[in-house]
């Protein structure tokens, strides 16, 4: 279980103002649940996520993972414990491989190539083409974004973060990798957090929460919390109000 | 030999025993041990005052492997040598060579080679050259090689230098004609750390209508070490050349690199790609997140970048 309490990060502003991209996060996510982060753009998800996986270091409040208070753990020492975090935009390497990447994310230096080509056919990457190529500036952000998630499915870990998965991927593998997160989810081989505004991934999820302004506003079930967001996505826009589309 | 330079002999050629194939290996300054085959012959040099050996490959000569290596383990030795490679036509060998020092005294050990490949029409030859140096001792580890290559009609040339740590000094020169229908390939992979300083001066020169080079040059410089990169491609008549050079800087370490393309023909297509960067942080992080301390991240893209 994952348990975010009043979770802060502040930063100063220009003027030496503090401005709040987190304020007073709580969250839980029961093992094995399904919880899609959404959210206007610059609302605070993206820091969240990365304050789960130590990337970013919160101001105040704490995260326990499976009852081990982890605020204070570095990175690699969360990874340790079981927690993944896939990247909005993940580095290339000069000289890495896709294989080694893999290899690497599974913990396992005798990776086969059959399961390597495995979790890479789970993004929708033709796996044959893909497994002995550099992970460098010759793959498209599609392909190294696909390549990213495939690591952390090859982790295993018990908590997966995607953050905005479907960004930079094509229809094709998009499908692929819905069909990919849904069959984790139905196995319930881990819990799963993913940032999204694609409407086919929320549909996916046990749970929504909807974070803007560094604060949760909305937090409940899919079927109850998805139609108060679509209600809402235009309502309070000036221009529509003026009747900027007649 | 002692275990000491068994182990140079691994580190430098992959040896654990003695090779297959043609062979020549000189320690401290001497002929160790030699074999000829069929098709490849080894000659000590004859002319006065000048130490080496001659390699010549028969026309014709397939799957074949000569290795060459050099080993110092006595402090204080100083050579100069001279191996000429005559490859004939229509040839297909590897070659192994390189140099390995190790050092326990406190005077300096240098081995300065001067390799020249004469490669015959069609022949291709792939040419591995790792350098490397270790030793308690506080005398320095020296090595200039010089390599220079002659590539005729439709041969090719891939040539791999590897020099990782235990060099104190290197001044490594590379001239490689690249006759007509001929190709060069040369991939230098180089990391310096401590007070290691490394130049290396490298010229290909397209001279044969349809000649290509490529130069991938990958380097990293840790502590207070530095190196100076003067990759040069000329273009004679129509041909295709690619320098590309990519440098890791870490600590206080410098780097220069210094790539010139020279067309002296409108149909020389030349280009030149250079990059020096420190390790890029979310490389780092990514590799964290994946369960790899920051120092095992840090070793693993280097080990990558340079593989």
């Amino acid at each position: 279980m994952l348990e975010i309490s009043h979770l802060s990060y502040q930063v100063e502003g220009e003027e030496g103002q503090e401005l709040g991209i987190l304020n007073d996060v709580s969250l839980s996510v029961k093992d094995n649940q399904f919880v899609v982060i959404t959210g206007p753009n610059g609302g605070g998800k993206t820091t969240l996520a990365k304050a789960i996986m130590g990337l970013v270091k919160p101001t105040g409040g704490t995260i326990r993972w499976n009852g081990t208070d982890v605020t204070d753990l570095d990175i690699t020492g969360r990874a340790r414990l079981g927690i993944s975090y896939g990247f909005q935009q993940p580095p290339r390497f000069k000289g890495l491989k896709v294989k080694d990447l893999l290899a690497l994310a599974s913990g396992s230096k005798t990776l086969t190539r059959e399961e390597g080509c495995q979790y890479l056919t789970k993004v929708g990457l033709c796996a044959g083409d893909y497994i002995d190529r550099e992970v460098d500036a010759s793959l498209s952000g599609g392909e190294v974004k696909r390549i990213e998630i495939a690591t952390i499915l090859a982790r295993k870990t018990g908590l997966m973060i995607f953050d905005e998965p479907e960004a930079g991927i094509d229809l094709w593998s998009f499908a692929k990798l819905t069909e990919t997160f849904k069959l984790i989810h139905q196995k319930r081989e881990a819990t799963l957090i993913v940032i999204s505004h694609q409407e086919r991934i929320i549909d996916l999820a046990d749970e929504i929460v909807m974070i803007a302004d560094g604060q949760i506003q909305k937090q409940g079930p899919k079927d109850e919390i998805f139609p108060q967001i679509l209600a809402n996505t235009s309502a309070g826009c000036t221009y529509l109000a003026k009747g900027a589309n007649k | 030999m002692d275990q000491a330079e068994w182990k140079l002999l691994k580190e430098i050629a992959d040896l654990e025993k003695t090779p297959q194939g043609a062979y020549n290996i000189r320690r401290n300054g001497q002929l160790d041990s030699r074999n000829n085959t069929a098709n490849i012959e080894i000659t000590t040099k004859t002319e006065p005052g000048k130490s080496g050996i001659n390699i010549t490959v028969k026309s014709g000569t397939k799957h074949e492997s000569v290795h060459i290596p050099v080993i110092i383990s006595q402090t204080g030795l100083s050579e100069l040598v001279y191996n000429d490679f005559f490859i004939g036509d229509d040839c297909d060998v590897d070659i192994v060579a390189g140099c390995g020092i190790h050092n326990t005294g406190c005077e300096t050990s240098q081995h300065d080679g001067v390799h020249t490949f004469h490669i015959g029409k069609n022949s291709k030859v792939r040419y591995v050259e790792r350098h490397y140096g270790e030793g308690p001792g506080t005398g320095k580890r020296i090595m200039n090689p010089q390599t220079v290559v002659y590539l005729d009609e439709g041969a090719s040339m891939n040539m791999e230098s590897t020099q990782i740590r235990g060099v104190d000094s290197t001044k490594r020169e590379t001239r490689i004609v690249v006759g007509k229908g001929a190709e060069a390939v040369i991939t230098e992979k180089l990391l310096t750390h401590g007070q290691q300083t490394a130049e290396s001066d490298m010229e290909i020169i397209l001279d044969g209508e349809d000649a290509t080079g490529r130069v991938i040059s990958r380097s990293v410089a840790q502590d207070d070490s530095v190196q100076v990169f003067y990759p040069k491609m000329t273009g004679n008549t129509k041909c295709f050349g690619h320098v590309q050079c990519d440098s890791i800087i870490m600590g206080n370490a410098k780097i220069s690199s210094i790539p010139a393309i020279v067309a002296n023909h409108v149909d020389a297509q030349l280009i030149h790609e250079a990059a020096i960067g420190r390790i890029a942080g979310d490389q780092i992080l990514k590799l964290m997140t994946l369960g790899l301390t920051e120092q095992e991240a840090e070793e693993k893209i280097l080990d990558g970048f340079l593989q």
